[in-house]
C-alpha cells in the first residue's frame, strides 16, 4: 500500500514534468516484464484518435496483424497476432504502454514492431521509399499517439 | 471432404505414395484441383522440403495461396496473361542484335533446347568464376556473344526472356545447387533471409516461414517462393521479376533496399530458389 501510494506520486510527479516534453524514445522506462508505468506525455490518451491510427496503414496498421471486433467497421484484420477482444481484461495500462512501444519488451523476438523507438535498426529506410533515411528517425508513432493507443485498448474489455 | 471420407479414400488407394500425396493436400491453403497446365503437363506445387530447410515440411508454390479464380488462370496457357510476354519473347529470341548479326537462336537453337536451363539457376559460372542468374547470363550472352546492349536487370525485354526460358522449363523440379563453389554465396543469402531489417525490424523468415498462410491484412501470406517467377500480377498487369518483388518485400519492411542485380539480391535469390528444390518450375505464373 505505502508502495504503491509512492509509486503513484512519483508517476505524478514524472508526468508533470513530461507534460512540458514528451518522454524521449530512448527514455523510456521498462519493467524487466517490459511494461511502462508512466504516461509517456502526461495527457490522457484519446480513444477516439487511438483506434484511427491503429486502423491507419500509414500508421499503427495494428489491424494488419490483430482482429478487432469493436472495429468491424474496418476493412480486412489480419491473423499474424490475437485477437484484441478483451485485451483490458489481460493487461493493465502500464503493460499495455509497453506492448505498443516496444512489444520485444514483454515478448522476445516478436514479428511486432516496436512503435516508439527510432534508432537500433539494420538497413532503415525513410519510411516506405525503400530508400536511405536523409534525417533522424522518427518513431512510428508520437508519443501523444502511443497514448491514444493506449486509451483505446483500455476499451476493449468483455469482463 | 470430411476426414471420414478422406480416410476412406486412404484405405481405398492403399498405397504409400497416393497417401503421401492426400496428406500434402490437405495441408493445402484450399483444397483444390491440382495445377495442370493445358490438360497434360503436371505442375508439383507442394512436395517435400530439401534436406537443408529445418523450420518447414513441406515446401509449397505461391500458387497454393491464391485464391481459385487466380489458380484457374494458370490452367490453360490461353487464359494465362503471363504468356503473352512469353510469345514477345520468342519473336526477340529469333532476332539479331548486336555488332555480331546473331540471335539467341543462332547459338541456342529453338527455346525448347534450353528446357532445364531455368530450373538449375541461379548458377555456378566457372569460366566467369560467379553465382549468376538468369538475367546475368542473358546479358553475357548479349555483350560477350552477340555484341548487344546489356538489358535493364528488370525491364520488360530481360523479364519477358526470363519468362520464355522458364515456359520451356514448366514442370521440371527447381533443383538449384547449394554447395562447391556457389556455397558461400549460399550462406550470405541465408544470413540476409533471417536478418530482420527496416523500422519494421522483419526479415523475410518472420513473413514467409512462421505466418505463412496467415492473413496480414488482405493479403495471405505465401511461402515467398521463387518457381513461379516471372509472375503475371493482376495489381500491375506484367511480368515480375525476382530482383523487383524482392526490392517491394524490403521497401514494405521500411528498410533501405538493395538494388535489383546487386550481389546481395542474387545471393538472396539464390537461398530463396533453393528453398523451392523439388517444386515444379511454374513461370510465367499468375498472382494477385
Ligand atoms: C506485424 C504484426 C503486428 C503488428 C503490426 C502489431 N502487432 Fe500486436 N502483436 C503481434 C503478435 C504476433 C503478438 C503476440 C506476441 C507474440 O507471440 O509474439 C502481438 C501482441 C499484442 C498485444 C498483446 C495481446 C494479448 O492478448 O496478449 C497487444 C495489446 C498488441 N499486440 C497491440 C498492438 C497494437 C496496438 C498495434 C498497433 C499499434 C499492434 N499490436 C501491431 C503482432 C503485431
Ligand atoms: C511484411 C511482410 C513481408 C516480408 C517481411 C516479406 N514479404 Fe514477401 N510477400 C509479402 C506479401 C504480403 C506477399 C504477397 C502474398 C504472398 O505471395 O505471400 C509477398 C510475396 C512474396 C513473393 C512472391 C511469391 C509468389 O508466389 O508470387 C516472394 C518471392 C517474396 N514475397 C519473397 C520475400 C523475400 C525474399 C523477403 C525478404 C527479403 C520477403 N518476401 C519479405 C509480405 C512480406
Amino acid at each position: 500500500m505505502k508502495l504503491s501510494f509512492a509509486l503513484a506520486a512519483v508517476a505524478a510527479c514524472t508526468a508533470g514534468i513530461a507534460m512540458a516534453a514528451p518522454v524521449a524514445p530512448a527514455d523510456v522506462e521498462f519493467s524487466e516484464y517490459g511494461d511502462v508505468a508512466t504516461s509517456l506525455t502526461g495527457q490522457p490518451g484519446d480513444p477516439a484518435n487511438g483506434v484511427k491510427i491503429m486502423a491507419n496503414r500509414g500508421k499503427g496498421n495494428c489491424v494488419a496483424c490483430h482482429a478487432v471486433s469493436a472495429m468491424s467497421d474496418v476493412p480486412f484484420h489480419g491473423e499474424v497476432g490475437p485477437t484484441l477482444d478483451g485485451v483490458a481484461d489481460r493487461w493493465n495500462e502500464a503493460e499495455l504502454r509497453g506492448l505498443v512501444a516496444n512489444a520485444k519488451k514483454t515478448f522476445e523476438g516478436t514479428i511486432m514492431p516496436a512503435f516508439y523507438k527510432n534508432e537500433g535498426y539494420i538497413r532503415p529506410g525513410n519510411a516506405y521509399t525503400g530508400k536511405a533515411p536523409t534525417e533522424a528517425l522518427t518513431p512510428l508513432l508520437t508519443a501523444q499517439e502511443v497514448e491514444d493507443v493506449v486509451a483505446y485498448l483500455m476499451t476493449l474489455k468483455e469482463q | 471432404m470430411t476426414k471420414q471420407i478422406k480416410s476412406k479414400a486412404m484405405i481405398a488407394l492403399g498405397f504409400a505414395a497416393s497417401t503421401f500425396a492426400l496428406a500434402t493436400a490437405a495441408q493445402a491453403t484450399d483444397p483444390t484441383e491440382p495445377l495442370v497446365v493445358n490438360g497434360d503437363l503436371e505442375i508439383v506445387t507442394s512436395t517435400a522440403a530439401p534436406a537443408h530447410m529445418d523450420m518447414i515440411d513441406t515446401i509449397q508454390s505461391g500458387w497454393e495461396f491464391r485464391s481459385h479464380e487466380t489458380q484457374d488462370l494458370q490452367r490453360d496457357d490461353f487464359d494465362n496473361p503471363g504468356m503473352i510476354f512469353v510469345d514477345d519473347a520468342r519473336e526477340a529470341w529469333d532476332t539479331a542484335e548486336g555488332s555480331e548479326g546473331k540471335s539467341c537462336a543462332s547459338c541456342h537453337g529453338a527455346p525448347e533446347d534450353m528446357a532445364g536451363v531455368k530450373a538449375v539457376y541461379p548458377k555456378w559460372n566457372e569460366d566467369a568464376g560467379e553465382v549468376r542468374t538468369m538475367e546475368m547470363q542473358i546479358n553475357a550472352c548479349r555483350t560477350e556473344n552477340m555484341g548487344a546492349e546489356a538489358l535493364g536487370y528488370t525491364s520488360g525485354d530481360m523479364t519477358n526472356m526470363v519468362a520464355l526460358m522458364s515456359a520451356v522449363s514448366r514442370g521440371l523440379p527447381v533443383n538449384v545447387a547449394i554447395d562447391g563453389p556457389a556455397q558461400a554465396m549460399w550462406e550470405q543469402g541465408k544470413e540476409l533471409y533471417y536478418t530482420r531489417t527496416g523500422q519494421l525490424e522483419l526479415s523475410c523468415a518472420t513473413c514467409h516461414e512462421d505466418n505463412y498462410d496467415n492473413l496480414i491484412r488482405a493479403d495471405h501470406l505465401s511461402q515467398g517462393q521463387i518457381n513461379g517467377f516471372p509472375t503475371y500480377r493482376l495489381k500491375n498487369a506484367k511480368l515480375n521479376s525476382v530482383h523487383a518483388r524482392f526490392k517491394g518485400c524490403v521497401r514494405d519492411t521500411r528498410a533501405e533496399t538493395f538494388s535489383p542485380g546487386s550481389p546481395e539480391f542474387v545471393a538472396l535469390e539464390l537461398y530463396v530458389a533453393s528453398r523451392g528444390n523439388g517444386l515444379s518450375v511454374e513461370g510465367p505464373s499468375v498472382r494477385n
